[in-house]
């Protein structure tokens, strides 16, 4: 039976994903060795229709599939997210591979297949569907992962991102099976009716919930369950680790705010205090835990803990506001984090040798443009005023007061200068150190200049006029209702 | 509100447009680097001074608004304008930019482009500061400004400049992310009267309008005086100061002490008092006397330097002291004195540093041993630089006399032993600032070198005449500044007088002929002044 003409614009964005991954998989014995390349942009042309797709996807919102699917502004809005993350990061991982010696097909086509699998998460109103989503981008992801395959961080990385995230989509799985046993259905809207009806949230229903946050809080690296991420990080192709720390991340949150708000949005005073507590805990290990580190990339996969907790902050706030703030820190974070990480790999050269904090000294002689694109970025994950990150530490911040939160608020803001030394560590190698005369980073080829212009720009932009992506944000926020 | 005038956009941003047109030029121009630096923030200066023109010192009320929709999603508007209280403050900063631009003409030689982009984009966060009426923009610039400070300090810093710029940048952060808890925490009150902002006169006319329950007003002016205090630095929150002032380069140290400290008094001024009157009425006591133990600790700390810059750091906490002090009196002569002697601080001590920096370029060390008799090789300079010092501890005719006058005058209305304490204050500055002339101006020449070093330069000419022309101005001509506060601080501590009703215990004096009573007073005492200060020391 094919499937209505409506429902496929629904799913376009995945359609083409998928259709550009298997066409770079059957085109890619017929490339020669050497021109592996042109596999990339074939790749990066996928994640361009698929983005410019969105716009049929956006004038035929509605559910599809009999209701497993519903492409809203909201989904719309996580899509943007993770297609743009996949795009720079393919633009941005050309430079990386050739000097790897890892410039495979299948790299891209993975890339392609993981977000495919992000958006069918944030696009989910059906915890099977979800799950099929989050396999499909957990399984590429494990393989991406591991992509050096004769770096020995890299197999660490991947086996334990593999045995750890299989561990988390089984505990899914079994809240799945639980709410199933609860309520008869796996659909948001019959889960939600049942907490809304007479039973109330059960103690099944409960405990579902939980396990499905043990799952999710894996994905979003949410303390306690936050232990890989450093690891699995550290090990990690960096651009690989860049799709990582805002990709899947973006997807698991969105699916998140989908379970906790529309399904089981009537037990949110369960929930509350779990988020809470999760909440300043992640914000807690990762910033302390980043004060000690000198591996820049390390550093980095712990500050990208600390953000998973700012946001959870703004998620503790069950309100509009609050999802908008998600959405939109989802939106900064992704920028700031994305050139950040793809200058941690420009730095680190061949082998990624040059991890080391004082890899960094005198940057700002050596290559000025690099370090004030990084430099840009640290200020915006520090939270500094007219940067993204500001803005979505402020938009936080503000849905969490609005809900008299104000401790929260308060450990957050404390928190949020704790950060401030480690970022502040990097850009003082950068500019104070004397340089390294040795030895220096290669020069920046053009797609790699071109992913740093984008975001440093999207940096600034989101910091200084907000106002588009923040009503972007507040009308999905809306359409999750 | 009215958009008639462009001129506090203009000001705030053309040092962005200068530093982009610096950033064009090629690194290595070193001469017109500087050149159009110099250029840009003389042109500012001239700008600024069309502010004294336009400004209306008999209204009440901020002036010169701009008002525009930001970030209407969440009710952020660009929000722009002065008052008597900031008018001056501005000045300032255009003031000692161009001489801090010229401090550094010949002594920064690494990175020359960057360190005036950083300088000007400085000058944009300063002025910004002082013309932002929305809270999120007040901290934009609050915040955007520290970082070229932070580098200023980093790069071109002597010494533990490391040390120095992260202890800067993370005691300044620490202090203002609270700020920030508290803005947030005003704008959702705000919204209980239906229309939540972040526009200051319409919280403080909310604000004046319902009451608080004590123990918010209490953490949320906590909150914002913390921020204020570390920047001002009130007394056991200063340990910052004297490293940052001390391994920064001249031009940092300049604009450090001349504008960045004032941040913190003006924040008083124009968030703690209005917007929590009760609580500031409250606490004035125990501020007060932290404002005092500042003075004479400072004081007595200054005394024993062996490091002149160190030296000119610690008196930056004494003289600060004074402002706290004479804001948290009440009273519009001190407060009308603490603003006076914000201003002649950021001009008397900014040239105590520029001095500092000139004998640094000559010997490389602030050491005072390894000065001394320096008046019999550079006559010139140390004639300026004993301008400065009578200007910093407050000689009748010179500008330090009347602000700090004031201030006690005010003081001693209120309560005779703080202005006696403070007072031993201004007989230390004395004795620390003349000793140190005497080791460093004074005597015999104890080292070969000092024989030969060249007097002031042109250049230096320059930079200490236009400094000494305004101490002798604000000494003389004090009316013409104060007349235009006195709207603003009248209306201030009418204010504020809604918190002194919860507070028996006052004694603010008459606002308008207090204040005259005083003008003719500092006339007429100038050479009674010593006497006046011991006798007050005496009650």
């Amino acid at each position: 039976m094919i499937p209505p003409l409506q429902d496929l614009y629904r799913v376009a964005p995945e359609l083409i994903l998928c259709l550009f991954g298997m066409l770079i998989m059957l085109v890619d014995p017929f490339v020669a060795e050497d021109r592996k390349r042109s596999m990339g942009w074939l790749g990066f042309a996928g994640t361009v229709v698929a983005l410019i797709s969105l716009r049929w996807a956006a004038e035929n919102q509605g559910p599809a599939y009999s209701g497993l699917i519903r492409m809203d502004a909201f989904s719309l809005f996580v899509h943007g997210i993770v297609i743009g993350v996949a795009a720079l990061a393919i633009l941005g991982s050309f430079e990386y591979l050739d000097q790897e010696n890892l410039q495979h097909a299948e790299y891209y086509a993975l890339i392609l297949f993981a977000t495919a699998g992000m958006g069918i998460l944030a696009s989910a109103t059906e915890l099977i569907t979800a799950f099929v989503g989050l396999e499909m981008s957990s399984i590429s992801t494990y393989i991406l992962a591991g992509f050096r395959r004769n770096a020995l961080k890299s197999n660490e990385s991947s086996l334990k991102y593999f045995l750890l995230g299989s561990f988390a989509t089984a505990f899914f799985l079994y809240g799945i099976a639980l709410v199933y046993g609860a309520t008869r259905s796996t659909r948001y809207e019959v889960v939600s009716h049942a907490i809304a009806g007479p039973q109330g949230a059960g103690m099944l229903l409960i405990l579902g919930l939980g396990l499905i946050f043990v799952g999710l809080g894996f994905k979003v690296v949410a303390a306690p369950f936050q232990i890989y991420t450093p690891d699995v990080y550290e090990g990690a192709p960096t651009p690989v680790t860049a799709i990582l720390a805002c990709g899947p991340k973006a997807a698991a949150f969105a699916v998140m705010l989908r379970i906790f708000y529309s399904a089981f949005g009537g037990a949110s005073h369960i929930w509350f205090w779990a988020i809470w507590i999760s909440a300043v805990l992640t914000m807690c290990i990762g910033n302390f835990a980043a004060l000690v580190q000198s591996n820049v990339k390390r550093l980095l996969a712990y500050s990208s803990i600390a953000h998973a907790g700012y946001i959870l902050v703004a998620f503790v706030a069950a309100t509009e506001i609050g999802i908008a703030a998600v959405l939109f820190y989802l939106a900064a974070y992704a920028a700031m984090t994305l050139g950040a990480f793809l200058i941690v790999a420009h730095v680190g050269g061949t082998g990624e040798r040059r991890l080391d904090i004082t890899d960094y000294a005198g940057l700002g002689a050596k290559q000025p443009w690099v370090a004030a694109c990084f430099s840009l970025f640290l200020f915006s994950l520090l939270g500094l005023p007219a940067t993204a990150g500001f803005l979505g530490k402020f938009y936080a911040f503000q849905a969490a007061l609005d809900q008299r939160l104000i401790w929260l608020v308060v450990i957050a803001a404390i928190n949020s200068v704790i950060g401030a030394y480690y970022y502040l560590k990097v850009v003082v190698a950068m500019y104070f150190w004397e340089p390294n005369q040795e030895w220096s980073p290669a020069p920046m080829k053009a797609p790699m200049f071109a992913v740093l212009a984008l975001t440093a720009i999207a940096t600034l932009y989101l910091g200084i006029w907000p106002n588009t992506v923040m009503q972007w944000a507040t009308n999905s926020a809306l359409s999750l209702h | 509100m009215g958009n008639a005038s462009y001129i506090l956009s203009v000001l705030t941003f053309f040092p962005l447009l200068g530093m982009f047109a610096l950033l064009l030029l090629k690194g290595d121009d070193h001469i017109w680097i500087r050149r159009l630096a110099l250029v840009t923030s003389v042109v500012e200066f001239l700008l600024s001074l069309f502010l004294l023109r336009a400004f209306d010192s008999g209204a009440v009320g901020y002036q010169l608004q701009e008002y525009y929709d930001w970030i209407p999603g969440l009710h952020i508007h660009y929000h722009m304008g002065v008052d008597g209280i900031s008018l001056f403050l501005i000045i300032l900063t255009t003031f000692l930019t161009p001489l801090a631009v010229l401090c550094s003409w010949n002594s920064i030689h690494e990175h020359v482009k960057e360190f005036f982009a950083m300088l000007l984009v400085l000058e944009m966060g300063m002025v910004g500061v002082f013309c932002a009426l929305d809270l999120f923009l007040f901290f934009l610039f609050w915040e955007v400004m520290l970082i070229p400070m932070y580098f200023l300090i980093g790069i071109w810093g002597h010494g533990r400049k490391i040390y120095a710029a992260l202890k800067f940048i993370l005691y300044t952060m620490l202090g203002s992310i609270l700020m920030l808890v508290a803005i947030l925490w005003l704008y959702r009150l705000s919204g209980a009267t239906g229309n939540p902002t972040f526009d200051l006169p319409v919280i403080q006319q909310m604000l004046g309008q319902i009451t608080l329950p004590w123990s918010t007003e209490l953490l949320l002016f906590l909150a914002f005086f913390l921020a204020f205090a570390i920047k001002v630095p009130l007394f056991p929150l200063h340990t910052w100061l004297p490293d940052a002032h001390t391994e920064a380069p001249t031009a940092g140290s300049v604009i450090l002490a001349g504008v960045l400290l004032k941040m913190g008094t003006y924040g008083m001024l124009r968030f703690c008092l209005p917007l929590f009157p009760r609580v500031s009425h409250q606490l004035a006591p125990e501020i007060a006397t932290l404002a005092i133990i500042g003075i004479v600790y400072a004081a007595l700390v200054a005394m024993v330097q062996t490091d002149l810059k160190r030296l000119v750091a610690y008196t930056s906490v004494s003289h600060l002291g004074f402002v706290v002090l004479g804001i948290f009196v009440f009273n519009p002569t001190a407060m009308e004195g603490a603003i006076y002697q914000m201003l002649n601080h950021g001009v008397s001590t900014g040239m105590l540093f520029l001095v500092c920096g000139m004998l640094y370029d000559r010997r490389h060390t602030y050491e005072m041993k390894e000065f001394g008799g320096l008046a019999k090789s550079m006559p010139v300079l140390c004639g300026f630089f004993l301008f400065a010092c009578l200007s910093s501890l407050a000689l009748p005719m010179l500008n330090g006399f009347i602000g700090e006058f004031m201030i006690l005058i005010g003081a001693f209305d209120k309560h005779p032993a703080w202005a006696a304490w403070a007072a031993t204050g201004a007989i230390l500055s004395a004795v620390y600032l003349l000793w140190a002339y005497q080791q460093v101006a004074l005597e015999k020449i104890t080292v070969e070198k000092n024989n030969s070093l060249p007097d002031a330069s042109p250049r230096e000419r320059v930079i200490l005449i236009a400094g000494s022309l305004v101490i002798l101005f604000m000494g003389i001509f004090s009316p013409m500044f104060t007349h235009r506060m006195d709207a603003t601080t009248n209306a201030l501590l009418d204010q504020v007088s809604r918190g002194e009703s919860a507070e028996a215990h006052t004694n603010r004096v008459a606002p308008a002929s207090g204040h005259a009573n005083i003008q003719k007073q500092s006339k007429h005492e100038l050479a009674m002044r010593s006497v006046t200060l011991e006798r007050r020391a005496q009650p």
